[in-house]
Formats: structure tokens, sequence, C-alpha cells
């Protein structure tokens, strides 16, 4: 019975006359073997005066030195500290509540330190607001252990003494008093009271100082349009939690739209309680991480987002706004503003359209709404940058107007599209100056360089928003000849005070009132708003909503402004990714080896296109035979500016007509070789501006990319990720929804969790670990998985290794788009496949994903099964199961053989194909002193030749369980924690003890929505999933 | 140094020697004189000469193995010993071997003088007081921040009575008031109370009201007594106690020079007899070969022609070698006994043994930490600061130590070297903050891939440190005790109860795997101590 089955790996193997694909089907090492180089040239051999005898001798020689040195054991030498510090007891971690606020990411975070030195960031659960930490914060600790930083100051690139530079400035300074020249400051936004009183100072005492704020990424349209219309130079926030209805416009709120921390808000919202959750529409047109979790994602090219965001005033203001859209946005428009309408003040409007006529629109929308989640009482301070004034800057450097030029926290000949303008103007400063940690596109044309601190070892405060503020603390002192920027201005300023005193003085004085500075500096956070007046400051903006005629008017221009955007050719829409945000931790290889979310490549950034621009153009996208992923490069142009050989990724859900492409790579200068990956968009941001008319044009050859993961669709196996809708959820029993895998006993149709193969085990005595993710909770942000990098010591491998497949992530998260419009599409349609042949073209089709498809981001790490696959096959019982539920994995006794890695249902486990460590080949960060002082001293750094993967963080459950013993007590809920639910501050993860009744698994594990990944394999995980429930009720 | 290595060695021998056991040497001294008796047997004094030739290889070979086994010392400053009963064993081969030409060197090692130490009851000459009840009390009160003779918290106090008549005029009723009250006087601005005060970072003296004028007349009575002669005499017997040391040195050196030259000559006169007997044999006619050859098949012929035999002997000899070869594989990598030479002679006994000094209060980090903590020197000053000098033994130090080199000047030099290391200026009591810190050499070496917790272990289960770390309050030098294998570990969980009393941790689990098993205690093990994952992460 002959099988007419074709099996193939590739598309391309389908194709007969495919030269690569016949010889591979010949050939296994398609590359010669290089033997020829060294034995092929007889007369080299031949004149060699290396015989045979003195070969053996050698060989000889070495084996016997290589034994008699292993005879003797290596001396360890251990010294411990002369007179201990208080509070530090070797072996045990200190933590300390910081702040980070380096002019891109705000937030407050607790440190771990071990024996003095920061190894992790955890989120700061006493804050209540910007207390979570993303994925670039966590890799913040990392920067602090770059080994490219400088280690003290520099005079034109020469190293040099603080006291050249203090007597240089100060000398300056004095001449400069008085004199119409200004003293400029150019930096980055500090959201904080103690710098802004010291620049006040400073101000005060050199009446011509200037200081402006420069954001790398701006929001300086949502600024302007705030402080027209309530007279302040902040950000409305916005409470998600609160929203029933979310409309977005080209806001990635979830990735960094106005300096984010919104998902976790956004995911309470979302979890489907008592039959509700919010529905969420966005308005796009790049696929954005927000995007991807939208309920109803439209694709719209830039100009018509402002149109379509004209429309719906129009329609909430039942004026008439005339745009030429097509019909289905009109439709969607109509839809949207029925439901706005219906929701009422549980509706929030958001935008992310670099306009401030847009941002003034969606203001105006949302007191019109009296939206609850919408709050201009409290604003956010976190974006200070204004675009006016750095070009005005710019030119009054050109004309010599500028007598000193002072930077910190910015890298203006990187970021600026007008780099070559400000290379020139600064040549006209008299004397130009930067704080900096590295070697960068700035401090190359300027003459001093101050070695700047990290955060980590710097003293400073932010007030995120209005009334919540946050101290940040050292957590070590300073590793190189470093001091911070507001230090060095009290000492030009010829004051004896210490930073730390003056911060303390602001607070005291400003902030803190009858509250204690210590109990402060401990929680990291302070709050002067309590929570009752900030339910209270909800009812008082609803109330205080009123608008003048003149207002009215302006607004109407405006909207019709938005209405008549007109745009020719393609539109660009410039992005930051959550792995690289504005490029300031490029040289952070944690961040550079992080999977973008959505096209989960690494080490690049790439133009995204639609698939139909694609063909157009002629550009691919293809898998070539080791199993990476090569695109097309093409050549863009905007507005005189060109890039050439930008490489091409084709997204789905790309709006036609529209490109888009990430800031943040792009640099050079002070990188390691390998850490120079990808083009620099900012090149492109004119006017500061994220979108831009721009031609594209297709270049010759292939991009390599390093991609994570290939498959892009599920092609119907509706069983791994599982979803439904609010209705069906509602309504339908959750059987019919969340369906147990039905396998064949006896030949008849039985669940798949009554057949066991294997004897169970008594697992009710004692912990039992169990996880909990939720498909609806998690945004994909990756906080989880940098935050496993850093506490399970992964090593990073490098671009050519993730090529090759060989990524060391513990953590994954799958991104999945589906083939036709919906998943559930997906799953009809394969059930509908009659025959071989339909079966065969259809998972052909089912391959491509749709061109608005739905997403699903699936965090995948090691199962835990309870019934492992994989401890089966070990041949040296390297990998064995726990009572607790972990699946054990001892380096030491693993021999490699790889079979368990083969037998993972879920292909969690990783192979150690090289030595990561001390190893110049992979010249990241744990090849050198510095950078292995990042290395958790509780988990083994493993050598090659093993297999590694999740262990649930059994360094962590054990560290709970001992303390709990120590102090004789039992173990409370909460108290079990693994990196990654604790870096989850959207409540996706959720980690404890099952057989602790009262806990929170084991509540998420009785619950419908339940289910385990591949349940028909029957390995009995103890990782569950919930079940995706989509908001898709148009009504 | 390599001598000096060479003759520390030599002295070890000796000490092995001199506990070996009696009987034996007896057996082996008749021996000797029975071969003494058959000297003229011929085929004796081939075998003899055989034997000669055989001990002489083998105590060469292991000259220049151990003279390796030194340099390999000094370079990795670490004395490893593993097999050390083997190697012992080895020795007294060697022995048997010597003292099969030498009885004279026992006349050595009865010769040990033990020095006396001088023992002078200390002549009081004081009128007034009693300096031996001063003695007393001044050692209860006073001793923590005054010595007789140097600066300490307060300043010394030799003859202070006399020194503040002399110097400043003050008579002994200010002591008194002083004693009684120092703050006080110091608060009414009594001048030189005052001057005191600030000489001494303004530390406070303690208030003595209890002690009366008698007794402060006591104390004054022994502070007044002549510089004590035990001082004296201690440094009279540390001298005589260093000569001893050096003399035994140089013994050590003529022993040896002696040992090989009769071993020279005997060697030679063996040969010298030999030849010589050939000679008269010749010289009667006896053909010394016949012997050999009237002989019938000799036994190694017979047994070569046996193949049973020789199967069974070779894999008697396989089984044999595989056994040991196993057996020395197994010990690579386990450093038990392992004895390294430390920067700073640090001595457990006296700490732990003499002075019973609670473990945990150097090693507190063991009570919560994974480590168990070299302590930071300034918990060696926390005592250091009034300990100076050792004067552990009264008596002075016993022949063992003397021996060794173990003087009290021996660990007062080491104490200075805490001084060096940690910036302790001596002189006026102040730290320089020029330190360096000690490197010690770490004992306990476990495995990166080896998590071990001491906290667990030492608060939770309650185990003593001597379970694991063997007899430290005996130990002069710190050496490995347990061989710290896997095996080690696991059986330990195997067989010990964990201590669950009084733990609401264990409380549940308690319950549910005591009715599981049916026991009423549980060991490590049935808890789940044999997990892989427990120990390697």
């Amino acid at each position: 019975m002959a099988s007419n089955k074709i099996y193939w790996k590739n598309e391309a193997e389908l194709n007969p006359n495919d030269s690569i694909v016949q010889k591979l089907k010949q050939n296994e090492f398609p590359e010669e073997i290089p033997v020829d180089e060294f034995l092929g040239d007889k007369k080299t051999l031949s004149d060699s005066s290396t015989n045979r005898r003195d070969f053996l001798k050698y060989v000889g020689f070495s084996t016997a030195a290589a034994s008699l040195a292993a005879c003797e054991g290596p001396v360890i030498k251990s010294i411990p500290y002369v007179v201990q510090p208080e509070r530090i007891v070797p072996g045990v971690a200190n933590y300390y509540a910081t702040t980070i606020a380096n002019g891109f990411d705000f937030a407050s975070i607790l440190i771990k330190t071990r024996e003095g030195r920061p190894i992790k960031v955890e989120n700061n659960k006493d804050a209540h607001i910007g207390g979570n930490a993303n994925a670039r914060i966590q890799a913040s600790v990392l920067s602090l252990y770059d080994s490219t930083r400088i280690q003290g100051p520099l005079s034109n690139g020469e190293p040099a003494e603080w006291d050249l530079l203090d007597a240089t400035v100060k000398a300056k300074l004095a001449a400069l008093k008085n004199s119409d020249k200004q003293i400029a400051f150019l930096t980055q936004t500090y959201a904080s009271p103690s710098t802004s009183r010291l620049i006040n100072d400073f101000s005060a005492e050199y009446p011509n100082t200037n200081h402006v704020t420069y954001d790398a990424i701006s929001a300086d349209a949502a600024l302007t349009a705030f402080e027209a219309k309530y007279g302040e130079r902040a950000l409305a926030d916005y409470d998600l939690e609160k929203a029933e209805l979310i409309v977005s416009f080209n806001a990635d709120f979830l990735g960094d739209w106005q300096g984010g921390g919104y998902d976790s808000g956004y995911s309470k919202g979302r979890v489907p309680k008592k039959g509700k959750m919010s529905r969420h529409v966005h308005f796009e047109a790049n696929m954005s991480l927000t995007g991807a979790n939208a309920d109803k994602r439209i694709p719209l090219a830039p100009s018509d987002q402002k149109k379509a965001l004209a429309a719906l005033y129009g329609k909430l203001n039942n004026s008439n706004v005339g745009t030429d859209l097509n019909e289905e946005v009109i439709n969607a428009i109509d839809q949207v503003a029925a439901q706005l309408k219906k929701a009422g003040s549980n509706a929030v409007v958001v935008s992310g359209i670099d306009d401030v006529n847009a941002q003034m629109v969606v203001l105006a929308i949302n007191e019109m709404l009296t939206s609850s989640a919408f709050d201009a009482e409290a604003p956010k301070y976190i974006r200070q940058g204004n675009t006016k004034a750095v070009d005005q800057l710019i030119a009054d450097m050109n004309t010599g107007k500028v007598g000193m030029l002072i930077m910190d926290g910015v890298n203006p000949m990187y970021t600026l599209p007008n780099a070559a303008d400000f290379a020139e103007a600064v040549q006209k400063v008299d004397l130009s100056l930067a704080f900096s940690t590295n070697w960068n596109e700035t401090t190359e044309v300027i003459q001093f360089t101050a070695a700047s601190n990290h955060y980590l070892e710097s003293w400073g405060d932010a007030q995120i928003k209005k009334g919540h503020y946050s101290l940040m603390q050292p957590t070590i002192k300073e590793l190189f000849d470093t001091r911070q920027f507001q230090q060095a201005i009290l000492t030009w300023m010829g004051s004896e005070l210490s930073y730390y005193d003056y911060i303390k003085e602001t607070w005291t004085t400003d902030i803190l009132g009858e509250s204690g500075w210590n109990k402060a500096l401990h929680d990291g956070v302070f709050s002067t708003i309590s929570d009752a007046a900030m339910q209270n400051s909800d009812m008082v903006m609803s109330q205080g909503e009123s608008q003048n005629t003149e207002g009215t008017t302006s607004l109407m221009a405006a909207v019709q402004g938005l209405a008549k955007t007109s745009s020719e050719g393609m539109e660009l829409t410039l992005y930051s990714k959550v792995g690289m945000g504005d490029g300031q931790q490029a040289n952070n290889p944690w961040l550079q080896e992080f999977p973008d979310p959505i096209t989960r490549v690494a080490w690049d950034n790439y133009l995204t296109i639609s698939k139909a621009d694609a063909n157009t153009l002629g550009l691919v996208n293809e898998n070539v035979a080791n199993g990476g992923l090569d695109g097309s490069l093409v050549k863009i142009t905007v507005n005189g500016v060109v890039i050439d050989n930008v490489p091409v990724i084709i997204q789905p859900g790309q709006a036609k007509n529209t490109i888009g492409l990430s800031f943040g790579y792009g640099r050079s200068v002070g990188m390691k070789d390998e850490m120079q990956t990808g083009v620099n968009a900012y090149a492109l941001y004119n006017n500061f501006n994220a979108t831009q008319a721009v031609s594209v044009e297709k270049s010759s050859g292939m991009h390599e990319f390093a991609c994570h993961q290939l498959q892009n669709t599920l092609m119907g196996r509706g069983d791994i990720i599982k979803e439904t809708t609010l209705e069906i959820f509602n309504t339908k029993d959750h059987h019919e929804w969340n369906p147990v895998p039905e396998v064949s006993l006896n030949h008849q149709e039985v669940p798949a969790t009554s057949v066991d193969l294997w004897d169970s085990f008594d697992r009710s005595i004692g912990h039992h670990f169990n996880m909990s993710i939720d498909l609806n909770a998690c945004t994909g942000c990756g906080a989880c998985v940098i935050a496993c990098h850093a506490e399970n010591n992964v090593p990073v491998v490098g671009k050519q290794e993730v090529r090759k497949s060989r990524d060391m992530h513990w953590l994954r998260i799958d991104r999945y788009y589906s083939s036709e419009d919906t998943f559930e599409g997906d799953n009809i349609k394969k059930d509908e496949f009659s025959g071989p042949l339909e079966s065969k073209t259809g998972f052909e089709e089912m391959e491509r994903a749709a061109e608005n498809p739905q997403i699903a981001f699936q965090p995948v790490m090691c199962q835990h099964c309870n019934h492992a696959p994989c401890e089966t096959v070990c041949p040296v019982a390297a990998t064995s199961h726990s009572r607790q539920g972990q699946n054990h994995m001892a380096y030491n006794r693993c021999v490699g053989t790889r079979y368990c890695a083969n037998n993972c249902p879920y292909k969690v486990r990783r192979f150690n194909w090289f030595l990561y460590n001390n190893n110049d080949e992979f010249d990241f960060h744990m090849n050198n002193d510095l950078g292995k002082m990042v290395i958790n001293p509780d988990v083994t750094v493993r050598s090659r030749g093993v297999i590694e993967k999740c262990s649930l963080c059994i360094q962590m459950t054990q560290k709970t369980i001992l303390d709990a013993k120590r102090e004789g007590r039992a173990i409370e809920d909460g108290e079990f924690q693994t990196a990654c639910s604790n870096a989850c501050s959207n409540g996706a993860i959720v980690f404890g003890d099952i057989n602790d009744e009262k806990s929170q698994v084991v509540a998420l594990k009785e619950e419908d929505r339940m289910y385990h990944l591949l349940e028909s394999v029957g390995t009995k995980p103890n990782v569950f999933y919930h079940v995706k429930v989509r908001n898709t009720n148009e009504a | 140094m390599l001598f000096q290595r060479f003759l520390d060695f030599y002295k070890s021998i000796f000490l092995i020697f001199k506990s070996y056991n009696l009987t034996l040497f007896r057996i082996i001294i008749n021996y000797k004189l029975s071969i003494v008796k058959d000297f003229q047997n011929k085929v004796n004094v081939v075998f003899l000469t055989s034997i000669l030739k055989t001990v002489m290889i083998l105590f060469f070979a292991r000259m220049v193995k151990l003279s390796c086994q030194n340099f390999d010392r000094n370079i990795f400053n670490m004395k490893k010993v593993p097999y050390r009963a083997q190697i012992s064993n080895i020795f007294g081969i060697q022995f048997v071997a010597l003292l099969l030409f030498t009885n004279f060197i026992l006349a050595q090692d009865s010769a040990t003088s033990e020095p006396e130490a001088a023992q002078s009851t200390s002549e009081v000459t004081v009128a007034e007081g009693d300096a031996v009840k001063g003695k007393q009390l001044f050692n209860q009160n006073c001793a923590a921040c005054h010595a007789l003779n140097r600066k300490m918290t307060g300043p010394a106090l030799a003859n202070v009575e006399t020194r503040l008549l002399e110097d400043e005029g003050l008579d002994k009723e200010w002591l008194y008031a002083w004693i009684k009250n120092s703050q006080g006087m110091i608060s009414s601005g009594d001048a030189y109370a005052v001057k005191i005060y600030n000489e001494y970072n303004e530390a406070a003296m303690t208030a003595f009201p209890t002690l009366s004028n008698g007794d402060i007349d006591n104390i004054l009575a022994y502070t007044a007594a002549t510089p004590p002669a035990p001082v004296q005499a201690v440094v009279a017997a540390g001298e005589t106690a260093g000569g001893a040391s050096n003399s035994s040195g140089i013994t050590n050196e003529v022993i040896l020079g002696a040992l090989l030259l009769v071993f020279a000559l005997l060697v030679m006169m063996l040969i010298l007899v030999n030849i010589t007997l050939r000679r008269i044999a010749e010289a009667n006619g006896i053909a010394v070969e016949k012997a050999k050859a009237e002989k019938g098949l000799p036994i190694w012929k017979a047994f070569a022609q046996n193949q049973f035999l020789v199967l069974v002997f070779s894999i008697f000899l396989l089984l044999s070698g595989a056994y040991y070869a196993y057996g020395w594989m197994m010990q690579v990598g386990v450093d038990q006994g392992y004895e390294p030479i430390q920067p700073i002679h640090y001595s457990h006994k006296i700490h732990a043994g003499d002075n019973k000094i609670e473990c945990k209060y150097c090693h507190s980090s063991a009570r919560v930490s994974k480590h168990s903590g070299i302590p930071a020197l300034n918990v060696c000053m926390n005592c250091h600061k009034s300990i100076y000098e050792y004067k552990g033994n009264p008596e002075g130090p016993t022949s063992d130590d003397l021996a060794n080199g173990y003087t009290n000047e021996f660990y007062t030099g080491e104490i200075k070297k805490l001084y060096q290391a940690v910036g302790w200026d001596e002189e006026n009591q102040k730290y320089t903050g020029d330190s360096k810190p000690v490197e010690w050499v770490r004992i306990h070496n476990l495995p990166d891939l080896a998590y071990f917790n001491h906290s667990q272990h030492v608060s939770v289960a309650g185990i003593e440190c001597q379970t694991c770390h063997g007899p430290v309050e005996e130990m002069e030098i710190m050496y490995q005790f347990a061989p710290l294998t896997m095996g080690w570990c696991i059986n330990c969980h195997r067989e010990t109860n964990v201590n669950i009393e009084d733990n609401a941790y264990y409380e549940k689990i308690h319950k549910a795997l005591s009715e599981k098993y049916g026991v009423e205690k549980l060991t490590a093990a049935q808890l789940g101590g044999l997990e892989c994952g427990k120990c390697h992460y």
C-alpha cells in the first residue's frame, strides 16, 4: 500500500529544480572538509622538519605533562574581609530599593545584591506607580558591568584627571558669568525634584543658563497638547484597569508609548472576571505588541489614522467630518463610536500619533467621555523633551552664542537626525563636555568626557507621576573613577554638599513632610497622594470638565486639520522595540539576544513590510538550508537621506503601503564588533516625527537574520494555544471551548487524562509546585525572559549561533499568527480537509500568516512533567523527577547524548554547544572579570556538552523552604516565586504550591480555563495554561 | 628552605618511629643478631646483600620522591596526605631497613631533655597589701583594659602608685577616688583626670565602687611588685626552648649524617665480607655454584609449567590490580587529610579547645548562610586587642610543643602577624588603616556543582560542627577531616533523623510522612534529601 504523501521540510524541497535542495539531498556535508589545505601540498609536507618520531615525542611529552599536571589539585585561596561591612553576610542576598531614571525608562525597582554586587533587578511591589521593570530594566544590571565603560574622565579622548576638568570648567564658568554667552545644558528627562532644584540653583548663580531637555524618542506632540490644555508640560496618565473599552490610535502602550508601564493595569482588565473583560480596539500601521494583544486590530497607514481619529471625533460629537477613508474603515469607526458612546466613562481613547492636533483631539475625547481611566490631574513627568528648544540650541551653538555645553544622558550625535549639524555646531562652542558611561558618537566630537556613574552607583530621585516620588540609591561603590552629573554640578558651583545631602535636603523640606527619610529610602517610594485620594481625583476630573468656546473652535480646526491629512507614496513609521528602546543599552548582550516579541528576530533591526508590498517590490523572506532566515535588502530614502542595505522582514498585519523601522540599532562607536548591529533609524527622524514619507527600492543581496522562531502559524493545532471568545466563554460549558483531548483506548475515544502508561506517585505530601500561565494576561513583553537570564546565568551565544537554533533561552515566548483571520478559522479549515491532496495543499496554505492575523503569545519553559519523557531516555539518569514537582537536571552527571532534548515534546531543553564562559570566541560578558560579576552565585555556570533547562528556579524555592525551616514556621502562599513569576507584573505567571489548598495557584488550577500543553501526550505537566479569551463583542 | 623541609620530614619520621610497636623492634633486633650469628653462612650472605640492594634502591627512590614532594609543597604550599597509613608503612619499612644496621640512634632518642620551666614564686616586697590577692583582683577587674607594662585601652599600671606620686604628685587618695568613680572626677574637672581621659580616646573607665581601699591596696601592691618574675621565667624558658629546638635540628642533621656514613660503611663491609668469604670458599675448594646446580627443578619453573596455577595467579593479579587501581582512582580529588600551611599559624586547639570558644562566635554566618565564613579580621580583633601575647601554659610549652616549635613566642609572633594584616598599631592602640587581607588557603573545597548550605545543617538540623569537621578543638593545624564525597553526604542523609521537634515547618509534612512510612522519626532521605536537584543546580 504505497503512500502518496510527500514529506517535506521546506517549501523549496517541492521544487525539483532547486540546486541547493538537490545538492543537500545527495551530500550530507555540502562544504568540503578542508584536509587538502594541510595535506594536499606535498612540498610543504616534505619540507617540514617535523618527522613522525618528533610527532610521537611531542604527543608523548604533552600526554605525560598533562597527566603530571593533573596530579596536584589547585590551591584555592579564601580572603575574608578585614573589616566586615555591617549587614553583609557572605552567601546571603541583600535587597535595596532604588530607581532607574535614564531618560527613557523610569521605574521603582529593587536590586538584589550578593556580597555587595548587584546581580538582579526585581519589581518594587510597594510602588503604586512605576514599580514594574520591563525587559530593558531587567537587563540594565548587566550594563553596570559593561567592559567597554569608560573608566575615568577624558580630555579629547585621552585619559585626564578630574582636577583638570574641575579647573577647566570652573575657570570657564567664572569667565562666562555675566557674559552674554549661554551656559547650555542638554540633558535627558530627569523627572527629578532634586535635579530641577539643582539646575534652578545653578541658574540663579549663572543667569545665562539654558537648560534644554532632550528625549531621543520625542513625546513632544503629546506634551505640547497637554500643556496647551492643562498648562503643564506633562503627560496625561491612563489607568487601563478601569477601562472597559480601550481604543488606541497607534499608541503602543504595552511597549514604550509615553514611557510605558501600562501593561500591568491593562492585563488586569483583560482577565475575564464574572464574565467581563475589557475590549481593546487598535488602529496602527506596524504590528506592535499592543496591536498583537488587541481584540480588534485595524491596520491603517499613519495618515489614515489621523483621518480615522478625526472621523471618530466627528461621530462622537455628532458633527460632520468629511474624510476620504474607505468604507471598511468608516464602518469600523462607526462601530467604535457606538461602543464608546455606550461605554461612556468606562472607555478611554489613547493615541501615539506624533501630531499635536491628534493629541488634542484625544484629550478632548477623553474629557467628553469623562473617562475614569484618564487622569490629567496627576500627570506623568517622565517625558520632558522639547524639540523646538533642541533645534534652537543647535542654532545658537552655530551662531556662537553658546559658551559652554554640558550634556548628560544624551547622545545627540547618534539620536539627532541632523547629527552633522550638531557636529558642526559643537565645534563653535568654547567648551563642550558630556557625561557618559561609554565612549559614543557624541563623546567623539566634543572636548571633555566626564565618566559618569551607572544608575546603580548613583544617588537620585524621580517624580514619575505627580505625587509619586521614588528614590535612587547606590547599590555598589563606583567601579571606576566616575562621578555623576549632579555631584559634578554641585562641585562646580563651589558647593561642599554631596548630592546625597542635597537630595535629603530637598526631600525633607519639600516632599516628606512628617514622614521619615530613612523609611522613604528603605521603601524607595513615597507617595503624597493616598489611595483614597487617588480614587477621588477621578471624581474631581469628571466634574471639572468644561470647555470654553475658544477651545472648541481651535479643537474643530485641529479635527479639520487631521481630516485633511494628505500623504504620498509609502509611509514609514519609526518605533522602538521592547528589547532595545532608544538604543542606550545597545551594548548589552542580553538585550541584543532578546528576540523581538513580534518578529522573534534578535541581533537586528529591519524594515517591516506587508506581504502585498513585498510582492510588488520583489522582496522575499526565505529559510535556507541550515535553518536560518534570510531577507532581501532595500534602500530607503526619506527626505533625501538614504539608508542602503536595510534588511526586510515581511510582517503579517503591516498596513499596506507602510513600512516600519525600529530605533536603537546601528550604533558603532565604542561598541564591540558583534554588538554593532542594524541600521540607525534616527537618521530618518525628521522634525522628531515618527512618521515619514519614504521611498523604497530593492537592493541586491540577502541579509542573514538570527530568528528564534521560524514557524509562523499553528496550522490549526488548536490544542497548543486554546482560544475562545468572550461570548462562548460566558454562555457555553467549558467542555465545549476547552475540551480535554481524547485518545483511543480499546478502540474507544476516552479523555487523554484517563489513560496512563505510568504508575502515578503520591504527590500529596510536602510541596508540589505548579506554575500557571494566563494567556489573557500575558502581553508578550519579555521581562520574564531577561529575568530568567539574570537569575539562571543563561549564556549569550551570539548572532551566528542563534541563527543555527542554538539559543540558550530557558524561557521563550512563542508567537503565533493565525493563517485565516482568526485561530478559530484555522481550526475549522484544518478540520474540513478531505483527502491527502487537499490536506497537502491546505497545510501549505496554512503555513502562511493572514494579512491581518490574530496573534497569540505563549511563554514556554520546561513543563516539569510528572511523567516526563526526557527522564526515561536519559542513559545516565542525569535528569530525574523530584517529589516537589520539579524536573531536576544534574549537569555534572549529563554526558550530552541529547536524547532528552529529542524526546521532549515541548522542545525546551537547550544543549551547551560550547564553553560560553572564559571563551573569547563568545566575547559578551562571561569572558571578562567585570561581566562575570553579574553571575548568580547560587546557580552553576554550565560547561559545554551538557543539556540545560528551566529548573523552576529551584534555588529560589529551596531558599524559601530553608528560610521557613530556620524560622520554624509554615510557608505562606506567595512566598514561593520564580524569576519569571517575580518579573511578571501582569499577573500572567503565577507560581505556588498546589498542596497548599489556600494558594492562588490551586484556585487557578481549578478554573475552567485551565489546560495543559499537549495534554494528549500524557506527560502531566506541572505548568498549566489558561485559555485565551478574546472579547469580540462588536455590539 | 628545601633542606629545612627535608629535616622536618625526618623529624616526623622519628615521631612515627617512636610510636612504632616496640615488639616489632625487638623482633628486628633479634633477627639482626641471629643474622650476625649465622654470618658464616654463605647463602645468608647472598640473601643479605640482595636485601641490602633492594633496601638501598627503595630508600633512594623514596628519598628522590620525597624531595620532589617537598618541592611540590614549596610551590603549592600544601601538604597533601592521601593514604597516610600507606605512607607510614613505607616509612616503617625504611626504618626496619635502617635498624638492621643501626642501633645507636636509639640512644639519641631517649636523650631528649625536658626543659625545666623555671618555677619562681614571685617575691612580694611591698609593705602594704598582698600582691597575691592583688594579682587575683587585677585579673578579675583590670586586666580587660590594663596591662602592667604596656598601654592597652588604659595606661600601663606597673608602679602606677610611685609613678603618679613622682610625676604628678598625686597620692593614693587620688587613686582611690579615681578607681571608684573616674567619671565623677572628670566632670569635677580634675586636671590629671581630664588629661588621662582625653589621652585615651575618651574611653570612660568603669567605676569600681565595690572595691575597698584594702582591695585597691592589694592591686597596687601587685602593680608595684618588681617586674614580675614569671615574665622573665617564661622568657628564659622560651630561650631554652628555642635553643632546644635549634639543637634538635642540629642533632637531626648529625643523626642523618651519621646514619648515611654508617650505612655506607656497612655496605662496604658487607661487600668486602662477601668477597672474602668467597675467596675463603674458593680456597677451601667449595664450588659455590654447585649448591644451585644440585637442586632439582626450581620452584618458579615448576610454577611456570603448571598452567592452572599460572591462570589462577594471573586472575588473582588482575583482580587485585584492578581493586587497587580502583581504590587509587577513587581517591583522586578527595582531599581528606589536606592540611595546608596557612599564612598565619592559627591554632583551633588553642581557641576552640583550650579556651572553649564557641565555633559560631567566629564562624557566625554558618547560622544564616550557606557559607560558614572565614571570620573577618575585625572579629579576631574583638579579643586580640587585649590578648597581645600568648601565655597559654603557665608551666611553659610541653615537650611536644617544643619539638614542633610551638613556643609562646611563636604564638605571640603569629598574633603580631594578625596585627600587621589588620593594620593595628600596638604602640598607640590604633588602626593605621594600612591593612593586608590574609590569604588563607581554603581547606574544604566543595566543587561548584554541589550546593551545600551550612545554615540548613547548623541551624535547622542542629548538627555539631565536629560531625563533619572532626575534632577541631584538638587540631593544632586545621585539616580536612571528612572525605566530602557525595557518598559520604548521601550516607549521612540516609542514616540521620531529621530534627523536626518544635519546628512548625515540618508539622504537616511529618504527620503525612510518618503515616505513609509508619515511622516516628524521619531521615533526610525520606524527606527527599537524596534527590539530585536538592544539591545540584
